[in-house]
Formats: C-alpha cells, sequence, structure tokens
C-alpha cells in the first residue's frame, strides 16, 4: 500500500517536471538578462587565452574532455578508460598494457568524477584523479602532459562510484563501492544479502612521482556507498561517504530501497584507520587487481596483478566509522571551506540537511548513539544537524561552494540551482538549468578555498535546446555568472559523453608548465631511433620489427620488401621532430588496428598482419607539413614461404 | 693621461671580453606558424646556438625544404679565430691602458674597427653562402630568388620574416670602444688646457 502511495506521488512528481519542460519553450531564459551583456561575459576573443581549465567527466564516454572557461570551448579529449583509435590508446602497444584488469583487456568504462590532486586543501595543478564506474578503478593524469600515466583496479569493489575523492593533501584518494558483494566474491544466492558487503578503499599518492598504491580497504556493512568528500580544517582526519539502499534490496531498488526514511552519511576517521594498519590490525588478504604504469623513459605502459590487499574490518574495530542518518537515499556528500558543515543530497528529500561536524565529536564523545549496525554506531540526526534548508526544490543532489558564505545545490527534478546561504540556511537565490542537472561545479568549489566566479550545471537532458540531431542528443553544460548577488546564465554549450562531476582552476596554475615535446634524448624505448642512420628492418621468425622514423616530411625506411603473409610486423615508428606541435601520424592499408599519432620525440608501435600478398601502401594521417601528401611509402607483401629477402629504402 | 682616463681606457678595453658570454649576433625567424618568439640563432664569438633549445635543428629542418646547406657550427673556422682576435685586442688595449698613451689608444680604436668590419664582411660571405649556394634537387625552388638573411634589419623570405640584428655581447663591446673613445677624448682636452 505504502508503496503504491510512493510511486504514485513519484509519477505525479515527474509528471509536474515534464509539464515544466514543456511550457519551458527555448529563449524564454528569465536568468539571462541582457544578452548583450551576457554574451560580453563569456566572450573570449580569438587568440585569447580563458582564465580557467575546466575538466569534464565524460561519463559513459570513458574520457575526460578539458574546456576553457568562461568560453566552454573544447580543448582536448584526454582518453582515460575507454580506447581511442585516433591516438591509438590501447591500440599501440605501448598504452594496450593501460586497460588491462583482473578480466583481461577492458576496452571501455564509465567514468564520473574527476578531482585534482590536492596540497594544503587547494587544488596544485599536478594531477586530476579519475573513477572507472563500471570496472572499479582509480587513473592518475598528468596535467603537464595531459596523458593517463595510472590505472589502478580496486578490489573487492563493483561499481566504483564514491571515488576518486582525496584528502587535503592528496594522502589518499578513495574509492567506496557503489554495489556490495560478497568478499572474497563467490557464488551466493542474489537473495542472501546478508553475505554482501562494502569495501572503502583508501589509496595511497606517492608525493613526487604520483604513484598510487592501495593502502587498506574498510569493510562495512552491504549498503550502497555514493559519493565521498574529504574533511577540511578541524576534520581533516575525516571522510565522508554517502551510502543509500540501508534496506539491503536485492531487486527492484527503485521502490525497495526508497523505503527508510533515513539512510546514511558514514564518517570514516582514516587517520585512526592508519594507525590500526600501522599497529598490524589489518589484515592481509588475498586479491586480484591490475596495477598499470605508464613508464615515461620507455615510454610504455607495464601491467602487473596484484594479489593481496590490507583489509580492517568495520565489524570487529571501533573508533573509525560512525553512520550519520540522513534523509532520504542521499547522493552528494559535500563539505564547507571552513570543514565544518556536511551537507547531504537526499535525492528524494523535502529539505537539505546540514550537518555539523563539531557537534558529529561531540555526540561521539558523549556516546550519544540511536543504535548499531554491525558494530558501527549511528548517530542521533538532531544530535548532528546544524539546520535543514527548508523548501528548496525537488531532487537535490549535489553542493558547491563560492567562498562568500554561499553554497549552491543541484535540483534534479525541479532542474535548478537553488543559492542558500551557509549563515542561517535559507534559500536566496534559484535559477532554472535546462535540464535535469546532475553535477554542479564552481572553480575550487569542493577546495578550502573556492575562486568562486562562476558555477557550471552538467545537464542530463537537452530535448529541444539545441538543433534536433535525431533520437541521440547531446547532454549540456550552462555557464552561469555568481559574481552578483543573482546566478545569471551567460553560456551554455554541448558536452561529450555524459558529464558528471567536474572540476576547474586558474589557468595559471597549468598553463606555463604544460611539455611541448619529448626529448630524444630521454627517450628510453627499446625500440626508438636516434636518428635515420639507425632505422632498419628486422626479422625474428615470423615477426617483423621495423624501426622507423618520421619527420618533415618523409618515413625511413620508406618502402619494404621481403614481409610475408603470416607475419606479424610491428612499426616502432619514432618522431624525430623536437619542434613544439609537429606531429606524425602513420597508418597502413586495411590494419585491423588502429592509426598512430606520435608526439615529437616520442616512439610508438603498432602491429599489422597483413593477409594478402601485393603493394601495400602507408602515409601519415596527421597533416604535418606542406608535403604531407608525399610522406607515403609502400611495403611489398609476398605470399607466406616466399624467399625474397627483407630489403628497404631501395 | 692621467688617472681617471687610463682606468677609463682599460675598463672599455675590458668589455669586449663579455663577448665570450654574450651573443654577438641574433637572427630571429617568425612565420604564421612560428608565432613569436619564433625561430632565433645566436652567434657568439666562439659558437652558433638556437634562441631555444632545438631551434638550430629546427631552422635546419626546414631549410632542406629549400636547399640550403645544414648550418653546422663545427664546419665554421672563424668560430675558433674570433676568440684569440677578442682576447688579443683586449689584452693589447689593457696594455695600451696601462702606459697611457694617447695615440696607441687611437690606434687601438682603429684595429677594433678593422676587425668589425672584417668581422662583418665575412658574415655576410656566410649569409650570401648560405643563401645561393643551394641544392639543385630542392624541394621548392622559386626562379631568380635567394634565401639570404639580411646582414642588418629585415626581410621577408618566401613564409619567414628574417630580422638580423646586433646582439648584447655587440653593444657591450661598442660601449667598450666608446669609453677607450672618451679617455682619448677627455686626455685631448686636458692637454690643451695646460
Amino acid at each position: 500500500m505504502k508503496n503504491r502511495l510512493l510511486s504514485t506521488m513519484a509519477t505525479l512528481m515527474f509528471a509536474t517536471v515534464s509539464l515544466v519542460i514543456i511550457g519551458c519553450s527555448s529563449g524564454d531564459d528569465s536568468s539571462i538578462g541582457d544578452t548583450g551583456d551576457a554574451a560580453s561575459r563569456a566572450y573570449v576573443a580569438p587568440g585569447k587565452y580563458d582564465e580557467f581549465y575546466n575538466f569534464v567527466s565524460g561519463g559513459f564516454s570513458g574520457q575526460l574532455a578539458v574546456y576553457g572557461l568562461p568560453s566552454g570551448r573544447l580543448f582536448r579529449v584526454i582518453p582515460v578508460f575507454s580506447v581511442d583509435p585516433e591516438k591509438a590508446w590501447g591500440y599501440s602497444e605501448e598504452t594496450k598494457p593501460m586497460l588491462m584488469t583482473s578480466h583481461g583487456f577492458v576496452p571501455w568504462d564509465d567514468f564520473h568524477h574527476p578531482e585534482l590532486s590536492m596540497t594544503d586543501g587547494v587544488p596544485d595543478g599536478k594531477w586530476i584523479f579519475g573513477n572507472a564506474n563500471n570496472t572499479p578503478r582509480v587513473a592518475r593524469i598528468d596535467l603537464a602532459e595531459f596523458r593517463t600515466k595510472e590505472i589502478l583496479e580496486i578490489p573487492n569493489s563493483s561499481g566504483n562510484h564514491s571515488s576518486p575523492f582525496t584528502t587535503e593533501n592528496s594522502e589518499y584518494v578513495v574509492a567506496g563501492t557503489r554495489f556490495s558483494i560478497p568478499i572474497p566474491n563467490e557464488d551466493v544466492p542474489i537473495a542472501d544479502r546478508e553475505k554482501f558487503r562494502g569495501a572503502l578503499s583508501f589509496i595511497k599518492v606517492d608525493k613526487t612521482t604520483g604513484h598510487m598504491e592501495l593502502a587498506f580497504q574498510l569493510l562495512v556493512p552491504g549498503f550502497d556507498y555514493d559519493l565521498a568528500h574529504a574533511g577540511k580544517g578541524p576534520s581533516h582526519d575525516w571522510m565522508f561517504f554517502s551510502c543509500y539502499n540501508s534496506e539491503k534490496a536485492a531487486s527492484m531498488q527503485e521502490i525497495n530501497a526508497s523505503q527508510n526514511d533515513k539512510d546514511f552519511i558514514a564518517a570514516v576517521n582514516w587517520k585512526k584507520c592508519e594507525e590500526y594498519v600501522a599497529q598490524g590490525r589489518a589484515k592481509e588478504m588475498a586479491a586480484t587487481y591490475a596495477h598499470n604504469i605508464f613508464d615515461d623513459a620507455t615510454q610504455t605502459a607495464r601491467h602487473t596483478m596484484k594479489t593481496s590487499v590490507k583489509v580492517l574490518d568495520a565489524s570487529e574495530l571501533s573508533d573509525i566509522i560512525y553512520y550519520m542518518p540522513t534523509p532520504k537515499s542521499p547522493h552528494g556528500c559535500d563539505i564547507d571551506p571552513s570543514g565544518e558543515f556536511i551537507v547531504g543530497g537526499g535525492k528524494l528529500a523535502t529539505v537539505i540537511p546540514v550537518m555539523s561536524y563539531s557537534k558529529m565529536i561531540k555526540a561521539i564523545e558523549a556516546k550519544k548513539f540511536d543504535k548499531m549496525i554491525d558494530n558501527i554506531p549511528v548517530l542521533n540526526y538532531k544530535e548532528c544537524l546544524a539546520g535543514e534548508v527548508q523548501k528548496p526544490g525537488l531532487g537535490p543532489l549535489h553542493t558547491e561552494f563560492d567562498g562568500n558564505g554561499y553554497a549552491y545545490t543541484s535540483m534534479f527534478v525541479s532542474s535548478e540551482i537553488v543559492k542558500w546561504s551557509l549563515k542561517d540556511f535559507s534559500v536566496v537565490d534559484r535559477v532554472p538549468t535546462y535540464y535535469s542537472i546532475g553535477h554542479l561545479m564552481i572553480p575550487g568549489g569542493d577546495s578550502k578555498k573556492p575562486y568562486g566566479k562562476y558555477v557550471v550545471a552538467y545537464n542530463k537532458i537537452t530535448k529541444d535546446r539545441y538543433l534536433p540531431t535525431g533520437p541521440e542528443l547531446t547532454q549540456s553544460a550552462q555557464l552561469f555568472d555568481i559574481s552578483g548577488d543573482k546566478m545569471k546564465l551567460i553560456l551554455d554549450f554541448p558536452t561529450i559523453g555524459e558529464p558528471h562531476y567536474a572540476q576547474a582552476v586558474p589557468a595559471t596554475l597549468i598553463k606555463d608548465k604544460s611539455k611541448k615535446i619529448y626529448p630524444l634524448a630521454e627517450n628510453k624505448h627499446p625500440y626508438m631511433v636516434k636518428s635515420e642512420k639507425e632505422t632498419r628492418v628486422e626479422r625474428k621468425g615470423n615477426e617483423v620489427h621495423v624501426y622507423g622514423s618520421a619527420i618533415r616530411s618523409h618515413f625511413k625506411p620508406d618502402n619494404i620488401e621481403g614481409v610475408r603473409v603470416g607475419d606479424k610486423v610491428f612499426f616502432h615508428v619514432t618522431n624525430l621532430e623536437q619542434d613544439w606541435d609537429v606531429p606524425h601520424g602513420f597508418s597502413i592499408i586495411g590494419n585491423n588496428n588502429s592509426e598512430l599519432l606520435i608526439m615529437p620525440g616520442e616512439t610508438l608501435t603498432v602491429t599489422w598482419e597483413p593477409k594478402r600478398a601485393g603493394i601495400h601502401p602507408f602515409y601519415c594521417s596527421d597533416f604535418c607539413s606542406a608535403l604531407h601528401q608525399e610522406m607515403t611509402g609502400y611495403v611489398r607483401v609476398s605470399p607466406a614461404g616466399s624467399n625474397v629477402p627483407l630489403s628497404w629504402n631501395k | 693621461m692621467n688617472r681617471f682616463s687610463r682606468l677609463l681606457a682599460i675598463l672599455g678595453a675590458l668589455l669586449p671580453l663579455s663577448l665570450f658570454v654574450l651573443p654577438m649576433w641574433r637572427i630571429d625567424l617568425l612565420a604564421p606558424q612560428y608565432p613569436p618568439p619564433g625561430l632565433g640563432i645566436r652567434i657568439h664569438i666562439d659558437r652558433v646556438e638556437g634562441a631555444a633549445q632545438n631551434d638550430l635543428e629546427n631552422i635546419n629542418n626546414l631549410n632542406h625544404y629549400i636547399g640550403m646547406k645544414r648550418i653546422e657550427p663545427d664546419s665554421i673556422p672563424e668560430l675558433d679565430i674570433m676568440p684569440w682576435v677578442v682576447g688579443i685586442l683586449s689584452a693589447l688595449g689593457v696594455v695600451v691602458g696601462l702606459l697611457g698613451r694617447r695615440r696607441l689608444l687611437m690606434v687601438w680604436i682603429g684595429l677594433m674597427a678593422i676587425a668589425g668590419g672584417i668581422g662583418l664582411y665575412d658574415f655576410y660571405q656566410w649569409e650570401y653562402d648560405y643563401g645561393h649556394n643551394l641544392d639543385p634537387h630542392a624541394i621548392i625552388k622559386i626562379e631568380g630568388m635567394d634565401y639570404q638573411p639580411p646582414l642588418i634589419g629585415t626581410k621577408v623570405l618566401l613564409n619567414f620574416t628574417a630580422t638580423s640584428l646586433p646582439d648584447t655581447g655587440f653593444y657591450v663591446m661598442s660601449l667598450g670602444v666608446v669609453l677607450v673613445a672618451v679617455s682619448v677624448g677627455m686626455s685631448r682636452s686636458r692637454k690643451v688646457s695646460s
């Protein structure tokens, strides 16, 4: 009966939203104000630089998009978890190991949350981390090269959603599981939910190299861990994870996981966890997970399998985790710049609860617990509550902060951004978004010192907002100026994939250290050539290794004879250029593989297994120079068993 | 010559030694594909190098389109001779300054001017050679076109705008010569008044 009532309510709610959507035609944006003024505020003249880099997750594209703000211009799509034949990511011999997992080679994933590395609670511009939601992994992307340098798989996890949020000095990057599973995983009836557990993973990050290592996992009750954010300042030692499905529903979660009036934000004392690990109280548990690192010297990724993980069991240890009741299936879990307020975004809640860190500590010290769940104290909601934002709208998800005492919460169902005061938790402004905003982002808005100035809405639905492109439409970002009292929409632009979370930092933090070339003198690739004199072709059984070079505007060798059907040809191509922005491409006819796009000073390898005898041309696929069209060559392929000798450049 | 003008002459004669550190001449190349600072060559008395780390290599690589010879500093004998010329001239100037012989200082200024003139003529000859002595199989051949960079000033060479100018070392050396000239001038006026 109760279920039916709830679903009727939900239907009504969505019907209302649809009416609002239909009622709003494009160009009717009351929040824009004077359009000329809005245009000038988002305008970055040709040849001028944007003020901010905006890193936006590609969601189901698996990649990371880099835009400029306020212009919304797309600069680059960095391949992370999905193959990219354009850049040979996952196709070249050098990058294939990056996408290896305990399940073998996985060509795709779902990238939700980028998170910048931090020092003293503010982004330091060194790296940006990303989560793979489907096959649980965390990636580290270097911001001097805008390339993925490391991917670590997370064992005992299934759906790496509350990730990769970092502590104030990126001591740890976390990875909480969205789906609980038996740990270790085994063949049990799905209804046997009591066997399911959650794992909250803490990844240690080396300060200088950035190398990641899974330090420990905290085993917790089998709820669905959704999002996280680290404490700041006074709450530095704590990591907060939202979770839903405290009902532990296994089927029809939509209804069955929406029954409890409150789920939780789990407050984890990671300092204490660290102490327990140091005291040897963690158990070593067998686990199989991939660790892939790109080696800068050899320009080649190395894939290794790890075999064990340190585990802390929350049901056996005390003082490390507490549950704060939070209304209605909380999603966002966001900490204000002072580190005092913890904002829960209850997807189905009618208020936005704001929890107080200091009150939480008092409640813990006074041992004011409502009950225990598997040895974890459940605190009292009222004892931890700083206040509730009343009538904020429908479907609160995520909150960011402007550093001037205001919070901005995205409202999925009522499709708006709501600005509210951290002083008295009253709503001071609201603007519609087009449509159904998911995440939102203020530059530095989850850090200790937000840069403010803009808030960007990342919308799930665009319906009638752009020229139609058939049934499949783009998602969008919308830029609002928040420098005044009222939020003003000044730009909206389509995005790649589905944008979830995003980060932005002043361009000055990154632009001047951007790498221009890879110095040939530092290239230690085993198949590199330092000059054209070293180019050659070698046969090892049925493997043919071409030690090739590319420079404006020719390949060496540019013709090769003596290849046979049945051979596997490795084209190791070194771009001998040492000039900025002079990449060369390499592609050969009929290859069941990608092209290569080789940066100056880089060596990349693509394999080719010719199936037909005959002449096979190859060419440079990046318009490198005036004589790019002449940058070609031929491979003569002879029938299997032929004795045409290897020769080249003839 | 009094103590001050001698010191001035010695200082002036020492300043050309700055050429051991500072570049003497610069050629800068701008093109649509090479926005400022573009590509550059810096000519020192003992070496020729790129303004940025890979500039010389990149210029050589581009020059293959027009069939220009590679600029190989090792094949330029002047780079072995010039440090001696500068060193010896500077030493001579110091000795003359110590002696306080006004007339010899004037001779020294003359020697510097001759050395400078020869240097510029030699530089022109190299530029002429690079600009005219082109590979007959060059990729780009334009009837009547040569690629000789300007001696001083700016010239458009296909998509590149080449600018050739003295660099800091040249200016410091010239200041040295001026100081010696001032010293010479001062000692003359002293003589007249006494």
